[in-house]
């Protein structure tokens, strides 16, 4: 047991800080998101490129770095600092599941592409409100050429652009948690039609799959066939990991920048930073980005267990649902006591606590918020399994 | 960073486990899951043979460096050291002031000739210490001790007049470390010593405070020319205040781990009254059981985040928020354990003023949020150590 990083990951840290400074300063991220992309492709370039980011979860024999979720999620955090809006999270998931499931020939096959500077996303539901593999609702049916997957996919990350899509389908005739399949297809495969979609969180692209008739072949399938449930949510439980990393550099970036502003602003001949009212607010939001770094490095710990094969999707469920509880909660709590503190240049356009603002409740509400997995947790732990 | 324990250190476990197992039973078993916060009234007596027995077994202090008779145990072996203690149901330490205050405090501060003549009864589980910090005008504001100490030549000792509160455990200790003002014309934090003084002497006397559960867990100390001798000081006369302080650092060590087990077994004794009662068909509290779960478990990486860091005792940002954090939790578990009860809440179990478990923790969490620093002067740490925001200003006097 250690619970401290190594000097390998500090380094690593580092490196990544003084990278984002340079390609996610605000004025690049304010940029790129008036673009139809979302984020800034030269960025993204760099990062696979040079930084060899999306190596990280890659075996040696794959010729990744073969590092863990402990360092990509050292980085996330980073990248939730500059409210980075490439599609690092996601594609990290996707490696996650090729990693855990992957065939060999799979993996070698989309290890390479994905360090080629591809990116990879996730589609799961249409209409449902939370995500779940009951809520999987496109469907897969055998025709002689192959399975064919039709259906309609909302809330899909940096869908518009990503080149592999892992999508849930569920076979013929099933319902509920049964018949669940995973399938990565190719996004200019012949039948897929996507759309970005406006968000009120500009820094967070999300699009619409629109899967028409769309021919898989079985080495596009990941795990077995019409028996993925289990699969389904252990990977919804990575990603959601994943995206309390960024929940928790975005808590500690809104902190940091409010503290700041109320050192410099001065009312009654004081600096407001002064005022006990003021001070205490500031001591409660440590206290949540605090604890929130606590369950996040946690979680990926976990995810490192998971993979490894010494915990089990239970204990993987427990600790993401702890940590998406635990860091939705204190993300929207730190930026809105942000805006408060900022006073009336907080709901400016110019100011960037309302960007921070506007991540913590869509990184909230995605892949389910507090009182969602509180009462996950709430389930296990009324069963006595946590 | 990793969750795994090495193979030596799950060697360990087992063998802190089976000498658990294999003690805490006949004459001890009554003593099992008692003595905590709020409960550290009852069998005092049985608890203070349980720590001697602990010693016999070399399971005292098994942090310090074996020098100084302990084991030397990393980091890991004292959390599982903990953890298995816990587990196993051990009774609140009644030594665990000297263990984890004044043992650490002395090692870093103290003279050899103090580590030699207070060490080894800490370490044998025989002398138990009480903590004489707060003053009746010396509470949230600590610097302000009114305690004078002075040096009687002609006694070749140190001599000890004022008053001191809110000191647990006082009418069980043989010894309590006092902060006393050796320079009666300073303020603040100059002018300072830190002593260690006999308890059992006629210039010392002991009031206990009737508290709201109706137990004295709490005292008020009275020291009327009660005396230690010349080399009873740590450090330098008028240098207290940082051995105080080093002290407090220890406080926020690994002694945490314990108190989180007996947290954990709190929970689990909230959550099957709410499973037998029907409170857990309730959405609300669920909520709240999840939510304490997820808190407590967020403790446990808290510290484990501040056991992994420097060990000189100095505090890293999750430190500042430890006190805090903890006691905002357990007050609402506190609350919480109570609205799971609903009206039963209300019925005690016998006369005069019989608390159970849960009645006591609802109301002597109510001192979590004020002992060892408020809520209100943890934040004002918070905002100014951690986060670097302007001070308090200070009255004129």
């Amino acid at each position: 047991m250690e619970f401290s990083f190594t000097d390998e990951q500090t380094m690593i840290f580092d490196t990544a800080e003084a990278f984002l400074g340079e390609v996610a300063e605000m004025a690049s991220i304010r940029k790129s998101m008036e673009t139809g992309v979302g984020y800034d492709p030269s960025a993204w370039d760099r990062l696979c490129q040079e930084m060899y980011w999306q190596a990280i979860l890659i075996p040696e024999d794959n010729e990744g770095l073969g590092l863990g979720a402990v360092e990509v999620v050292g980085i996330l955090e980073r990248m939730g600092k500059k409210l980075y809006n490439g599609p690092f999270a996601s594609s990290a998931a996707v490696t996650l599941a090729l990693a855990k499931w992957g065939s060999s020939d799979q993996k070698s096959a989309y290890f390479a592409r994905l360090m080629s500077g591809e990116s990879a996303t996730i589609a799961v539901i249409d209409q449902a409100r939370a995500w779940s593999a009951e809520a999987v609702s496109a469907h897969a049916l055998q025709t002689d050429e192959g399975l064919r997957i039709s259906g309609k996919y909302r809330f899909v990350q940096h869908g518009h652009t990503a080149n592999l899509i892992l999508v849930a389908a569920r076979m013929p005739g099933t319902s509920g948690a049964e018949g669940i399949g995973l399938f990565l297809i190719d996004a200019d495969a012949e039948g897929v039609i996507r759309n970005r979609v406006p968000t009120m969180d500009q820094t967070r692209p999300l699009a619409e799959v629109q899967l028409e008739s769309v021919l898989v072949q079985p080495e596009q399938c990941i795990g077995c066939v019409g028996n993925s449930a289990q699969a389904l949510t252990q990977l919804l439980d990575v990603q959601a990991i994943l995206i309390t990393a960024e929940q928790l550099g975005g808590a500690q970036a809104s902190l940091d920048m409010t503290v700041d502003y109320l050192q410099d602003r001065v009312q009654f001949g004081r600096t407001i930073a002064s005022f006990q009212a003021v001070k205490h607010k500031c001591a409660d939001m440590m206290l949540k980005v605090e604890a929130s770094r606590s369950i996040v490095y946690y979680a990926a710990c976990v995810i490192d267990e998971w993979l490894a094969g010494r915990y089990d999707a239970n204990q993987l469920a427990e600790a993401a649902s702890m940590a998406k509880a635990y860091s939705s909660d204190a993300f929207f709590f730190v930026a809105g006591c942000g805006i408060q503190l900022f006073g009336g240049v907080g709901i400016t356009e110019e100011y960037d606590i309302q960007l921070y603002f506007k991540r913590a409740k869509a990184t909230e509400t995605f892949l389910g918020g507090g009182a969602e997995h509180r009462e996950r947790v709430a389930q296990m732990l009324l069963a006595g399994e946590c | 960073m990793k969750l795994s324990f090495s193979a030596e250190d799950e060697q360990f476990r087992n063998e802190v486990a089976e000498w658990m197992a294999n003690n805490l039973c006949g004459e001890f078993e009554p003593i099992r899951f008692r003595g905590g916060p709020g409960d550290e009234h009852s069998f005092v007596e049985e608890r203070k043979a349980w720590e001697q027995k602990l010693a016999e077994g070399g399971w005292t202090a098994i942090g310090w460096p074996k020098e100084y008779g302990g084991r030397g145990a990393s980091i890991e072996q004292q959390v599982i050291f903990n953890e298995e203690y816990a587990r196993a149901g051990g009774p609140g330490r009644v030594g665990h002031i000297g263990e984890t205050l004044t043992g650490p405090t002395l090692i870093a501060f103290g003279s050899e000739a103090q580590k030699a003549k207070y060490l080894p009864g800490i370490r044998a589980g025989k002398e138990l210490w009480c903590q004489g910090y707060s003053e009746p005008s010396a509470g949230s504001d600590l610097a302000n001790v009114k305690t004078k100490a002075h040096f009687d030549e002609t006694q070749g000792k140190w001599v000890l007049n004022g008053q001191k509160v809110w000191t647990s455990l006082a009418h069980e200790s043989e010894f309590c470390f006092v902060i006393a003002r050796t320079d009666p014309a300073s303020k603040g934090q100059k002018g300072l010593g830190f002593f260690l003084v006999r308890m059992d002497q006629p210039g010392v006397t002991i009031r206990p405070i009737p508290q709201l559960t109706g137990t004295s867990e709490f005292n008020e100390v009275f020291f009327d020319d009660a005396v230690c001798g010349a080399d009873d000081i740590v450090g330098e006369p008028g240098g207290g205040w940082k051995v105080a302080m080093g002290l407090l650092g220890f406080e926020r060590g690994v002694s945490t781990l314990g108190q989180q087990m007996l947290f954990q077994s709190e929970l689990d004794e909230v959550v099957r009254i709410a499973k037998r009662n029907g409170a857990a068909d309730d959405p609300a509290i669920r909520q709240r059981l999840a939510d304490a779960h997820i808190g407590l478990r967020i403790m446990r990486y808290n510290s484990m985040r501040m056991m992994s860091g420097g060990e000189d005792g100095s505090l890293q940002k999750e430190a500042m928020i430890y006190k805090l954090y903890w006691s905002s939790w357990h007050r609402n578990l506190g609350k919480l354990a109570m609205d799971v009860l609903g009206p039963e809440a209300e019925l005690l179990e016998g006369e005069p003023y019989e608390l159970n478990r849960l009645q006591s923790l609802f109301l002597f969490t109510r001192a979590d949020t004020i002992y060892g620093g408020t809520n209100q002067i943890q934040r004002n740490l918070i905002a100014e150590r951690a986060l670097g925001m302007p001070r308090e200003p200070r009255g004129a006097n």
